[in-house]
């Protein structure tokens, strides 16, 4: 396991051509508290345009801002599942900037004393590589309103004739989290924020859904060539799915090797990427640079987090899925690409060790939870949570295999008749005689009868053909419609076998 | 004293914009008001803490329980220009 | 009957109610009265609510005395800079005509619960911003003393308004002496509290760590009960802490054991005489009632106005980026696209003073000046926090004139910004330092009202408005102006 040490030192990923991507992502995510960042509007999805929406949230005249002790939890937690280090003293600032989306005209933000700072997130890549990104900073900002642009034919910002704000999700708190520059590669930067993702997802504080915007990423991006200072930067957005993040990436740092290629140089701007054509273009607008002119937010006092607070909050942290993963190889010993996959998905995780604890076979559990259960959950487009079998009645079944019930082979079935009934296993057998056939008794005759009825086979096997066995069971399992308990049938053909020479 | 280009670029940035006329007031006014504030950089105040905020409070915070909010027409009513419960603004350009 | 409102007191109207003498109604004709045959005159008035302030009083009319509040009935103005919900709110600008807020602000809340009736909203400077009301976009208010000259500003209306009789208190903001420097300029009582005493949600943002509502009164009795009804913490305001113990209803008539320190960076030949001359007058008044006064000197309030117009047109730019003409108030009739719409909005709705202002704190904050200006100013606070402190660790109140000049003529400072600003040099520390201040009538110089600023530590309201009081009823300065009814 290798891990990168830091923004300035190589990062170790070179391209053939010799360039070196240098990438930093700034990710926002929209917390799910009840609540607005600075009002008492609910925070709610789908909603009429202006439905949402009080004197606060919609910059009137006089009104003021009242910060939601949730939001601070959520950006605390956030920051400690990112190892980072709490501010003691946290202010807000404003940030002014003219846009139709953001009523008071500045947004209310953080600066230069923000909740969380100096963290990381370690990234396991495909390969088994591991990438330590360093976390610079989380802070705590309201969201802007939504915009539409109307009268134009595509919909988008050029071409439309005026544009329409609607203010329901303008104040929703949004998290944000800026990296430092280590990540070198689109497949990284995915990897990244995947990782990230699923991180936030487990401490509950956010959907982090990237298509319905609770989960943002723009990246900055520059190239260099290995140990060389770091190039001009250029800010890419506008990729709203992870696909669109690593096809963003990769279209913007070729545009970059070209430049460079040809002589030019980069310019530092913004670059919008577009996912129609999967193209990025700069923003040549007639805005320039932004001064966002931050000072302190005078409406807001100061908030000290002492260390009981983040004693508290870091002790009713869950397991976070790095701290799971290991702890399920260790404890239950499955290999690493098994303790991800339960420790990444944590009510599949949780599923996993409820049926363990029951059945006391941690292999077999996960075997049929990262199998049929998986299947099954990603066929129904349900979570762990709402699956209809549950982890005891799964275990409830894997007890009927255990001890000879049910066969292995018709467990399947069984399990997907429990699925879709909602009935025990032990119910659903019944109903169904599907009970596995142990009993010596009654396969003896249906054996004796198989290989009475194959002498040709019978006799190839007693030459030492062991692999003919096969066919015999085969037989024995069409026979019985594969109730029969396979070692009970194995062990009576071969003593059959046996027997019938000579 | 203030340049002509910065007044220009300052007036940008707040979105305000003088005629000819107002430019020729308002630059040597500003250039008077901000040649009078200019005084204080000249103290040393390198040992003293800037007082950004006017009380000494801390962690004012609020439970995150939902309020009322207006009705469309409440938050509409006002707007100059409304469309399907949206505010309307001309093209951005 | 009708009643003559000139001269009478809130406390007065109060008695007159509780006492049957008069009715709700009667009472809120009579003002009205005043209001008709004298504001052509003064001006005091943007709005006035005739139909909903009878509608009110006659509400209160039918409520059994027995089971009123006790201040209900009686009327009051309010600045044009509180949001009334149902009413228009202009602060006295273009860019909000037409505005009608959807929301009371906290203060004026707390005024319709305790049953007061409002007369309408009264003029001011644009935003709060200027010290005469000249910066009005819709109206002069007059002087009611001399209507050759300024009120005073920003809470210029609400001076005249009481001065003149039109009601018998009012609600106004002081940001750096907006409405102490008014009080004394119209020979009213004005009162500005601790920062934090009193919530600004709803209250048109001008400073943020400056404004403050207080009231405008005849007499300190008056002040200090408007005060207790409008104090408190606020959870809408998360700047609020509210009064320590209630103002209640000062009696003191003693300055026994007290000290008074002068500040001697507040007089001097920048003063006209006849204020220097009252002034010096009120400070033996001061100590015929036993109080000690020493000169003292604060050496950084002399950096205070520079600090001061650093500070709030800095907080201001921001807080007046809000008027973009999307969701309220003033939109330009036609445009071409959005950065013009926001520009010739901007341009049209706000009076030259604002944009100075907005202009200045804009280049403040911005790119490369932060730190030289914005962050220099708020260092220059602490020192002129700490100086105060220093004060009153010898002091119990702090005492100078509340302006250096009386009433000057409308048009004779409004083209010279930085004359006018110099006048709130007295007023201007004590916002900086976010303390208690209040003007009571002192005495007159030509004519002409002038008044005297006591100072005192944070939430030490009750204490000062004590003190206040015994100085008011040893000066028993005249407050009510000869000012003739005009009729049309």
């Amino acid at each position: 396991m290798s891990a990168n040490s830091g923004s300035a030192s190589s990062h170790g990923a070179s391209r053939p051509d010799g360039w070196e991507a240098v990438i930093g992502l700034e990710i926002h995510v929209q917390l799910s508290t009840r609540t607005k960042m600075f009002c008492g509007c609910e925070v709610s999805f789908g909603d009429p345009p202006n439905t949402r929406v009080c004197p606060v949230c919609l910059g009137h005249p006089g009104v003021l801002p009242v910060t939601n002790e949730k939001a601070i939890e959520y950006a605390t937690r956030i920051a400690l599942a990112l190892d980072c280090r709490i501010a003691e003293r946290t202010i807000f600032h404003r940030k002014n900037y003219f846009y139709p989306d953001l009523p008071k005209g500045y947004q209310i933000s953080q600066y230069d004393l923000p909740l969380g700072i100096g963290g990381h997130l370690d990234v396991e890549m495909e390969d088994g590589e591991t990438v330590r990104v360093g976390i610079t900073r989380v802070h705590l900002e309201e969201d802007a309103g939504k915009l539409v642009h109307a009268g134009g034919t595509t919909g988008r910002i050029d071409g439309a004739d005026y544009s329409l704000v609607d203010f329901n999700r303008g104040g929703t708190p949004l998290v944000e989290i800026v990296s430092e520059p280590d990540i070198s590669t689109p497949d990284q930067a995915r990897a990244f924020l995947n990782q990230l993702r699923i991180l936030v997802q487990h401490l509950g504080v956010s959907d982090v859904n990237m298509e319905e915007g609770s989960l943002r990423c723009d990246a900055n991006v520059s190239i260099r060539r290995p140990g060389d200072p770091f190039g001009t930067k250029t800010e890419l957005k506008n990729m709203n799915s992870f696909r669109f993040l690593h096809r963003g990436l990769e279209a913007e740092i070729e545009r970059q090797v070209e430049s460079l290629d040809s002589g030019e140089r980069v310019v530092q701007e913004t670059v919008h990427f577009d996912p129609a054509t999967g193209m990025v273009s700069s923003l040549r607008s007639k805005e320039e640079a932004h001064d966002y002119r931050y000072f302190p937010e005078p409406d807001l006092p100061p908030v000290e987090l002492d260390a009981a607070y983040v004693e508290r909050v870091r002790s009713a942290l869950p397991e976070l899925p790095p701290a799971r993963r290991a702890r399920i190889i260790e404890q239950y010993g499955l290999p690493a690409k098994d303790a991800a996959l339960l420790a990444d998905n944590r009510p599949l995780g949780d599923y996993f060790e409820a049926v363990t604890a029951s059945t006391g076979d941690a292999r077999t559990a996960a075997n049929w939870v990262l199998g049929d259960l998986s299947a099954y959950l990603n066929a129904a487009g349900v979570p762990a949570t709402e699956c209809p079998v549950s982890a005891e009645a799964l275990a409830e079944m894997l007890g009927l295999v255990r001890d000879g019930t049910l066969s292995g082979k018709m467990a399947k079935e069984v399990f997907e008749a429990m699925a879709s009934t909602g009935k025990g296993a032990r119910t659903v057998v019944d109903e169904k005689g599907m009970g596995q056939i142990s009993d010596a008794g009654e396969l003896e005759a249906i054996v004796a009868r198989i290989v009475e009825a194959n002498p040709g086979p019978a006799e190839e096997f007693r030459q030492g053909r062991d692999r003919v066995l096969g066919f015999f069971v085969g037989q024995v399992m069409k026979e019985t419609k594969g109730q029969a308990n396979p070692q009970v049938v194995n062990e009576l053909l071969r003593e059959h076998l046996s027997d019938s020479g000579g | 004293m203030i340049s002509r280009e910065e007044v220009e670029h300052v007036a940008r940035l707040a979105r305000l914009h003088f005629s000819e006329e107002e430019l020729a007031r308002l630059q040597p006014e500003l250039g008077q008001i901000i040649d009078y504030v200019h005084q204080l950089a000249e103290l040393d105040l390198s040992g003293l803490e800037v007082t950004s905020h006017a009380v000494a409070l801390k962690n004012v915070l609020r439970s995150d329980v939902p309020e009322a909010s207006l009705t469309q027409e409440e938050a509409t009513r006002n707007g100059p220009a409304v469309e399907r419960g949206q505010f309307v603004v001309p093209r951005i350009g | 009957m009708s009643v003559d409102t000139t001269g009478l007191t809130a406390y007065r109207c109060r008695e007159l109610l509780a006492g049957g003498e008069v009715s709700a109604s009667e009472l809120t004709r009579a003002y009205l009265d005043r209001v008709a045959a004298v504001d052509e005159a003064v001006g005091s008035f943007l709005l006035v609510d005739e139909a909903g302030a009878l509608a009110a009083a006659a509400a209160v009319d039918a409520k059994p005395l027995a089971e009123r509040l006790p201040w209900e009935g009686v009327p009051i103005g309010l600045k044009d800079i509180f949001c009334v919900t149902d009413m228009e709110t202009t602060c006295a600008s273009r860019i909000l005509k037409g505005y009608v807020p959807p929301f009371d602000a906290t203060v004026v809340a707390k005024l319709r619960a305790a049953g007061l009736i409002f007369l309408g909203k009264l003029n001011m400077d644009e935003f709060a911003m200027g010290s005469s009301t000249e910066n009005s976009a819709f109206a002069i208010t007059r002087n009611p003393w001399d209507l050759e000259r300024v009120p005073g500003g920003s809470s210029g209306g609400s001076a005249a308004c009481v001065a003149a009789g039109e009601a018998p208190w009012a609600l106004g903001t002081d940001t750096g002496g907006s409405i102490r420097q008014p009080a004394s300029l119209c020979g009213v009582v004005g009162l500005k509290p601790t920062y934090g005493a009193v919530s600004r949600y709803g209250v048109v943002a001008f400073a943020s760590s400056l404004d403050q509502v207080g009231p405008l009164t005849r007499d300190v009795k008056d002040a200090a009960a408007l005060l207790d009804l409008v104090a408190g913490r606020d959870p809408r305001d998360s700047t609020t802490i509210g009064l320590s113990e209630p103002a209640g209803r000062p009696e003191r008539t003693d300055l026994e054991g007290l000290r008074f320190g002068v500040i001697k960076e507040f007089g001097g030949d920048a003063f006209d005489a006849g204020v220097s001359d009252v002034f010096a007058s009120a400070v033996d008044g001061v100590a015929a009632l036993g109080g000690v006064c020493e000169e003292v000197s604060l050496p950084s309030v002399e950096r205070g106005i520079a600090a001061y117009y650093l500070i709030a047109p800095s907080e201001a730019s921001a807080n007046l980026a809000r008027f973009d003409g999307v969701r309220y108030g003033h939109r330009v009739a036609a445009s071409d696209d959005l950065y013009e719409m926001y520009v010739r909005t901007r341009s049209e709705g706000f009076g030259p003073e604002v944009k100075r202002r907005i202009m200045i704190g804009t280049y403040a904050l911005s790119a490369g000046y932060y730190d030289a200006y914005y962050a220099q100013a708020q260092r220059t606070r602490t020192l002129i926090i700490k100086d105060f402190e220093q004060a009153f660790a010898r002091y119990d109140f702090l005492i100078s004139p509340t302006s250096p000049t009386p009433a000057f003529k409308i048009g004779e400072r409004i083209d010279d910004p930085l004359t006018m600003y110099l006048s709130d040099l007295c007023t201007i520390p004590v916002n900086l330092a976010a303390l208690p201040g209040i003007s009571i009538p002192a005495g007159f110089a030509a004519g002409l009202p002038v008044g005297l600023q006591i100072i005192g530590p944070h939430f030490s309201e009750r204490r000062m408005l004590e003190a206040a009081h015994a100085l008011e009823q040893r000066l028993q300065v005249d407050t009510v102006p000869p000012l003739a009814e005009v009729t049309r």
